[in-house]
């Protein structure tokens, strides 16, 4: 039995007072195997990326430090070694990679160098040696072009690319243990299905040890050998991959994978006689190439090519695509916030983009929108029961009724009318997003345009607004269009979708034909690369979340 | 369709065109204000002589053009100064070109020592605070810089005339030289550099504690950036970190400050070349608008907007350069 790379047994780290509890981590016990992929799984606040902070020894000290318990690396401890040690350890025999590919490089150096930079920090190479080795390493992750990515500064390669780098760059040393920090959240699907394989195959090659932080379930369904869920800073459950996923025995644990939305769309409706409420024809918005004599030149882009579609009462359309797919300039053109170049846009008959500003406000009441980052899209320095009855006071309701309205949509979200005279900043992801949509319904609109709107949430969280979305949808009769990129929560709420690729539609039909059988080649990508598409989450019998 | 000359010239040449308009507006617009305020050169002229009759003040009025309506001297005035004709200075009997070069030298000499002096000991204590953040390092640094940046540049001044003039006497109260010295070579340099050591401490002083300020706060928010992390993460100590990942990062908008500071210290500079009776353009225009020297004042103000419009050009380069992600366009 060989050596555990990583052995981790009793860590505790503690937190600064005044934190919502005393440790971040408490009595962690993990190792991690020569070749093996660890995942450690939880929810955001469960601690996971803490605990790679400690391996690395690069916790915010003295606030956050640990307070007890060992981590060895290759049988020596790490907590002993000084920080001199820890420098050539880090780099050489731990690699890192962090989840945000635009951020995590530094934007005033090129590629080349920041790959140079480890080579010459943790080797004696020349300066030619050190250039192949960069070189052959940015060949070995597929960059498709190794020497222009080379001399190429991180913003001028697409974020797939940045995320290659970084991967290059943890492992040019062959390092014995990877720690993969959320390494493809912020990617696209397809992206992500290619960077998966990518550490996988590396990782057999080097027979490195990986210790692979997410909250994803499919993607801890597409790599993982052995699965660690944390929870609240405390591992409740761990073991082999397949025995987690399938049959999970702690109750987080199930509830957690019972919140997966499954790839089965639901039934579909008869809504063929239902009545038209929204309607866009031809719609094109081209963010033109500004400048001229007096500015710069930028190339003119072409955000939605000729789109046109139909929203039935009812009825949820999910518009489904990749980042620049101009699936988000949709959600805008439709309610107006972004003016298209030609179309219309049908709200019962009237054309909303030929309004005149007095009628735009009018019509805004039918048409409302929920944005994806509940931390932003809520004014932090008005209470909630202000945030909701804003849009109503405008539209002339007096502001008794508007306030009394207020604390009944909340009550509709299911918040506590308690929560009416509290500021946004005192809820948590999935209550501001309740805060939300409770604004969007305060208009009584027909027609509600949601953008992504549960991206931004831990998944158990997600399946509950999802839950709600669809319940006051069937409650209220209101019509959805909603955008996503996330092909499960696709699958889960919506009745037709839209597949968009560079500004177009590339296919649209019932949710249920879609998943089943894609027609268009883009269509059918997009579904082989949802993570763990071959895993069904088991169906589970919880006592709630 | 690749142009045939280096893009940073076609970029110069299109900010060049950008700012004859923009210089044109500033003169129109302080020509008109100027008109706007009471009196006029002849009343300066003739209280200086004591007095004179009706008719000889008529006279003198009608010579230097000032009995035509506003919009006819402004398009005098206009018309000379596109062809570059600053025009005469009744005041100082001289043309107004002339009286500028004569001054711009030290004004150019002052803020340019003060800027670099400021912005390079800013940076550098702004850079020591934020690394040992909340340290004793740290309150020092940021309660000098406080105590700089709250005291007036007059106070300051004449605080430092009583100190090292006054009583101890080691640096001379005022002037740009030693009048009677006649010093020569290398004297003469020594001899302008210790009369410009307080004028440019007092005005160096307070724009340090700016960037001091500036500094700290954006090392901090750099040193928290995911690509610090992503440093740290590969092995790189302590000084590697703060030369080749923070610095570069945290100077861009220090650097945009100075820019922006560049054209107000002709403004400061008014009060510190008053005090210390500095011959330079800011006391020049600070006489200027007691006497109604029209044609001076204009003139300064037509090289002032020239130098911020050339200054703030090559801020523009100097942050393409230091930030990639940036493209002059």
């Amino acid at each position: 039995m060989s050596q555990p790379v990583l052995d981790i047994s009793g860590l505790r780290i503690a937190l600064p007072k005044g934190a919502d509890r005393p440790f971040a981590l408490e009595d962690l016990n993990l190792t991690v195997e020569p070749g093996e992929i660890v995942c450690l799984v939880g929810e955001s606040g469960s601690g996971k990326s803490l605990s790679a902070g400690a391996v690395m020894r690069l916790l915010p000290e003295p606030h956050v430090h640990v307070a007890a318990g060992s981590i060895r690396f290759m049988g020596e401890d790490l907590l002993a070694k000084t920080p001199r040690q820890m420098r050539d350890i880090r780099g050489r025999d731990i690699a890192m990679i962090f989840q945000e590919p635009m951020t995590a490089l530094n934007p005033q150096k090129t590629v080349g160098w920041q790959l140079d930079e480890v080579l010459r920090l943790h080797t004696r190479l020349g300066r030619k040696a050190r250039r192949a080795r960069a070189l052959d390493m940015l060949e070995r992750v597929q960059l498709p072009d190794p020497r222009s990515a080379y001399n190429a500064y991180p913003h001028q390669v697409s974020g797939g690319q940045r995320q290659r780098v970084m991967i290059a760059m943890a492992l040019l040393l062959s390092p014995k243990l990877i720690i993969a920090d959320e390494p493809t959240t912020a990617l696209d699907v397809t992206t992500q299905l290619q960077i998966l394989k990518l550490i996988r195959e590396l990782q057999v090659e080097e027979q490195a040890g990986i210790l692979f932080i997410t909250h994803d379930f499919g993607v801890v369904a597409e790599i993982a050998d052995k699965v660690a869920v944390l929870r609240m800073g405390q591992l409740v459950e761990h073991g082999p991959a397949k025995t987690v996923l399938n049959n999970p025995q702690h109750p987080y644990t199930k509830a957690l994978i019972g919140a997966v939305p499954a790839l089965i769309p639901p039934p579909a409706k008869p809504l063929s006689s239902a009545p038209v409420v929204l309607k866009a024809e031809g719609l094109r918005k081209t963010f033109a190439a500004r400048g001229g004599l007096l500015s710069g030149k930028r190339k003119a882009v072409a955000a939605v090519k000729d789109l046109s579609f139909t929203l039935r009462q009812g009825e949820t359309l999910g518009v489904v695509g990749e980042s620049g797919s101009g699936k988000t300039t949709v959600s805008r053109i439709v309610t107006r916030l972004l003016e298209c170049d030609s179309g219309k846009v049908e709200v019962d008959g009237t054309d909303i983009l030929a309004a005149s500003p007095r009628e735009l406000r009018a019509m805004r009441k039918h048409i409302q929108m929920v944005f994806q980052d509940p931390m932003a899209s809520l004014n932090p320095r008005k209470r909630v029961v202000d945030l909701i009855a804003q849009g109503p006071i405008v539209h002339g309701t007096p502001r008794k009724k508007a306030h009394a309205d207020a604390r009944r949509l909340l009550e509709l979200v299911e918040l506590s009318p308690a929560a009416a005279t509290r500021f946004p900043h005192e809820f948590s992801g999935g209550q501001r997003q309740r805060i939300g949509i409770a604004r969007a319904l305060s208009m009584e609109p027909k027609i509600i345009v949601a953008d992504e709107p549960v991206s931004a949430l831990d998944v158990s969280v997600q399946a509950q607004v999802l839950k709600l979305l669809a319940e006051l949808r069937d409650r209220l009769n209101l019509s959805l269009l909603f955008v996503t990129h996330d092909l499960r929560v696709a699958a889960q709420l919506c009745d037709r979708i839209i597949v968009m690729q560079n500004g177009e539609i590339v296919e649209q039909g019932a949710t249920a034909d879609v998943f089943a059988n894609p027609q268009h080649p883009y269509t059918q990508k997009l579904l082989s690369s949802i993570p763990g598409r071959h895993w069904t989450p088991p169906v589970l019998t919880t006592e709630a979340a | 369709m690749k142009p045939a000359f280096p893009p940073v010239l076609g970029y110069a040449l299109r900010r060049l065109l950008q700012a004859v308009p923009v210089v044109l507006l500033i003169m129109v617009g302080t020509f008109l204000l100027l008109k706007l305020a009471p009196g006029d050169t002849v009343d300066a002229l003739v209280g200086d002589m004591g007095g004179a009759d009706a008719a000889y003040i008529e006279r003198m009025r009608a010579e230097y053009g000032l009995d035509q309506p506003v919009y006819v001297q402004l398009l005098t005035y206009m018309g000379k100064l596109i062809t570059f004709d600053l025009g005469w200075s009744f005041v100082y009997e001289q043309p107004v070109s002339a009286i500028l070069f004569e001054r711009l030298g030290v004004t150019l000499l002052l803020m340019a020592t003060s800027l670099t002096l400021a912005f390079s000991i800013g940076i550098l204590l702004g850079a020591i605070a934020a690394r040992r953040v909340y340290s004793l390092t740290d309150n020092v640094i940021s309660t000098l810089g406080l105590i700089f940046y709250a005291t007036p540049s007059f106070f300051l001044s004449l605080l430092m005339i009583y100190l090292f003039s006054v009583k101890l006497g080691w640096l001379p109260v005022g002037g740009i030289k030693t009048v009677a010295g006649f010093y020569t070579g290398w004297d003469h340099y020594v001899d302008v550099a210790l009369h410009l050591v307080m004028p440019t401490a007092a005005l160096s002083l307070i724009y340090l504690s700016f960037y001091l300020r500036l500094m700290r706060a954006s090392v901090l928010e750099v040193a928290d950036l995911d690509y610090v992390r992503t440093a740290k993460a590969k092995g790189a100590g302590e000084t590697r970190l703060m030369v080749h990942h923070i610095m570069r990062n945290a100077l861009l908008p220090v650097v945009t400050l100075l820019g922006l500071q560049f054209s107000t210290v002709l403004g400061g500079s008014v009060v510190v070349e008053t005090i210390f009776t500095l011959p330079g353009l800011g006391q020049l225009a600070s006489q200027s608008v007691v006497q109604r020297d029209m044609n001076t004042l204009m003139g300064i103000i037509f090289l002032c907007s020239i130098i911020v419009v050339v200054v703030n050009f090559l801020t523009d380069l100097l942050y393409a350069r230091l930030d990639s992600r940036i493209e002059l366009a």
